[in-house]
């Protein structure tokens, strides 16, 4: 399926490097990506790992010291300052901190993208009412951004970026500043309009729980290099790099245990597995016990998926026999090195 | 009272016509020469979006000695020019040119300022959406800094009338002219009171109309 899709957005060997006096920092380093029209890709990293400079790097607010950035087809690099301006309209971007015109209404806000491209006012201004609908701001329209709490704000932001039926909607750390229940109705609305227009959204987060919560597909980025990328699903279950690995297993969870054996594993429940209860029936089985370092529930794309990590005993028999029960049962499991 | 209304009243009413005028026409010129100025400090900075060393040293250079030339002096140095321009050297007209030269360079700093005090992020949001140069300064910069410019463009009426009244000592006309003249070389205190007490008047009723209208205006206040 993902074959056959168009690639809406494509990085071929991607480098940043900015030039501080005498020291030079590599922000990104080689970074390839593709992401396929329709998908919500997430872009994930500590800060400072360079996810915002990628992210700027997509639309050339910030110009790549070497390599590619093809959008739909178009390499950026090749266009002229006018036809850069043109893409821009067509890739929206929303922001951590909404980046509002404070002296202008709600409803001129929305309609400030279309000034810039020629829209006949009565037009803009109708569009900029219905999308207002759509963000569930209409009655807000002539209040001024700082009358509005930062979830509204934000929706203001998104209504502005739609504004010029953008093909590519970039959200750089959009939810960051805001509390837990907003930024699930920010996520909702995004899944919303990714749904009914197709558009292709790039999240940039440090939050695994955004990543779960709406992208698809995922991409790790560590001190500038793509460490790696794939299906949200996917990585969530068998994350092969340590960036991942850091990411899907907080470090705070790391536990103190009496259990000496330094064997762990980490398996990941999935909805059709939940009925079984798999840890009581391995412990019956193998007669030995176990100590559960961590479990919690995560919400990846509506499914439910739960995680646990296992200190195994120290026979490494009797381990052996557990790891074999819990794959038989299609978990996924996987030995966790150095964890505890 | 009524008598010396009756011997100074049109006097006094005359060169406060004239104050009015120097510090409104050279606001005005000021400000059409120190807007482009203040913006092109604005773009060809090292972070700005134009960036262009050379651009900037030199207007950087030129403001920076200018504003440092007081006032007075600067107002001698020129006279040629000064002649050359409105054909005179005293006056009001005459007056109004070291007015200008010496005011812009000062407005163009103010400028700058608040279009610096921008956020940063407004105007990255502005290119990401395809805006030209020219519509981010239009349509972001001088809007979103509306009330700073209009804070410092009261600051500069003010200064400008402050200087306007220094250079009635050397035959500029209005206000500070006839509280020399009368004041000090005539000796009639009554005069050089009532010019004191418009100019002080004036600077006020200044201040306090121009920071109503960027209260009024600014809309990051909320209610």
């Amino acid at each position: 399926m993902t074959n056959t899709k168009q690639i809406m957005i494509e990085t071929c060997g991607l480098t940043k490097t900015f030039e501080g006096g005498e020291k030079q920092v590599s922000a990104l380093k080689d970074v390839n990506l593709q992401i396929h029209t329709g998908e919500i890709y997430g872009i994930i990293g500590m800060s400072g790992a360079g996810k915002s400079t990628l992210v700027r790097c997509l639309n050339f607010l910030e110009r790549p010291t070497s390599g590619e950035v093809i959008i739909d087809g178009r390499k950026l690099s090749s266009l002229s300052d006018a036809q850069l301006r043109h893409e821009r309209t067509e890739v929206s971007m929303i922001f951590q901190d909404f980046n509002l015109l404070m002296q202008r209404t709600v409803i001129d806000n929305v309609c400030f993208p279309m000034e810039i491209t020629g829209v006949k006012k009565k037009d803009a201004r109708q569009r900029a009412k219905a999308l207002l609908e759509e963000v569930g701001l209409a009655e807000k329209a002539s209040n001024y951004p700082a009358q509005l709490s930062g979830g509204q704000q934000q929706r203001v932001a998104i209504a502005r970026a739609l504004a010029n039926n953008p093909k590519i909607l970039l959200c750089d750390e959009a939810t960051s500043a805001l509390d837990p229940k907003t930024t699930k109705s920010i996520l909702a609305l995004l899944k919303e309009i990714n749904a009914t227009r197709g558009i292709t959204i790039v999240i940039i987060t440090h939050s695994m729980s955004v990543v779960e919560e709406i992208c698809t597909h995922v991409a790790i980025i560590d001190e500038g290099n793509l460490a790696e990328s794939g299906e949200v699903e996917e990585v969530f279950t068998r994350p092969k790099s340590a960036a991942a690995k850091r990411l899907v297993l907080p470090e705070s969870s790391k536990a103190i245990d009496e259990m000496k054996s330094k064997r762990c594993v980490r398996i990941v429940f999935s909805e059709n597995s939940s009925f079984e209860p798999v840890i009581s029936n391995m412990i019956l089985e193998c007669k030995a016990p176990v100590n559960i370092l961590l479990a919690d529930t995560r919400d990846v794309n509506g499914t439910a998926k739960g995680q646990m990590v296992l200190q195994l005993p120290d026979d490494e028999e009797v381990a052996d026999r557990m790891i074999r029960f819990l794959e038989e049962r299609r978990l996924a499991v996987e030995e966790l090195e150095g964890y505890v | 009272m009524n008598a010396f209304l009756e011997q100074y009243g049109e006097l006094l009413a005359q060169n406060f016509g004239i104050s009015i005028y120097m510090v409104i026409v050279s606001t005005v010129m000021a400000y059409v020469l120190g807007i482009p100025l203040g913006i092109i400090l604005v773009l060809t900075a090292k972070d700005g979006m134009r960036p262009n060393a050379a651009v900037y040293k030199a207007l950087d250079t030129i403001v920076n000695i200018m504003r440092s030339v007081p006032f007075l002096i600067l107002m001698v140095v020129i006279i040629p020019f000064t002649r050359m321009l409105v054909g005179r050297s005293y006056g009001a007209n005459a007056t109004i040119v070291p007015l200008v030269i010496s005011a812009a360079p000062f407005v163009a700093r103010m400028v700058e300022q608040s279009l610096l005090e921008v956020d940063k992020g407004v105007i990255e949001a502005a290119q990401s959406m395809g805006a030209t140069t020219f519509q981010i300064i239009t349509k972001v910069m001088m809007l979103e800094a509306r009330t700073s410019l209009i804070v410092g463009a009261t600051i500069a009426t003010a200064t400008i009338l402050g200087y306007s009244a220094m250079a009635g000592a050397v035959g500029g006309g209005g206000l500070g002219a006839i509280a020399i003249q009368y004041g000090y070389n005539r000796n009639v205190p009554s005069v050089k009171w009532a010019s004191v007490v418009l100019l002080v008047l004036l600077v006020n009723v200044v201040q306090a109309i121009g920071m109503r209208i960027a209260k009024r205006l600014d809309r990051r206040i909320t209610g």
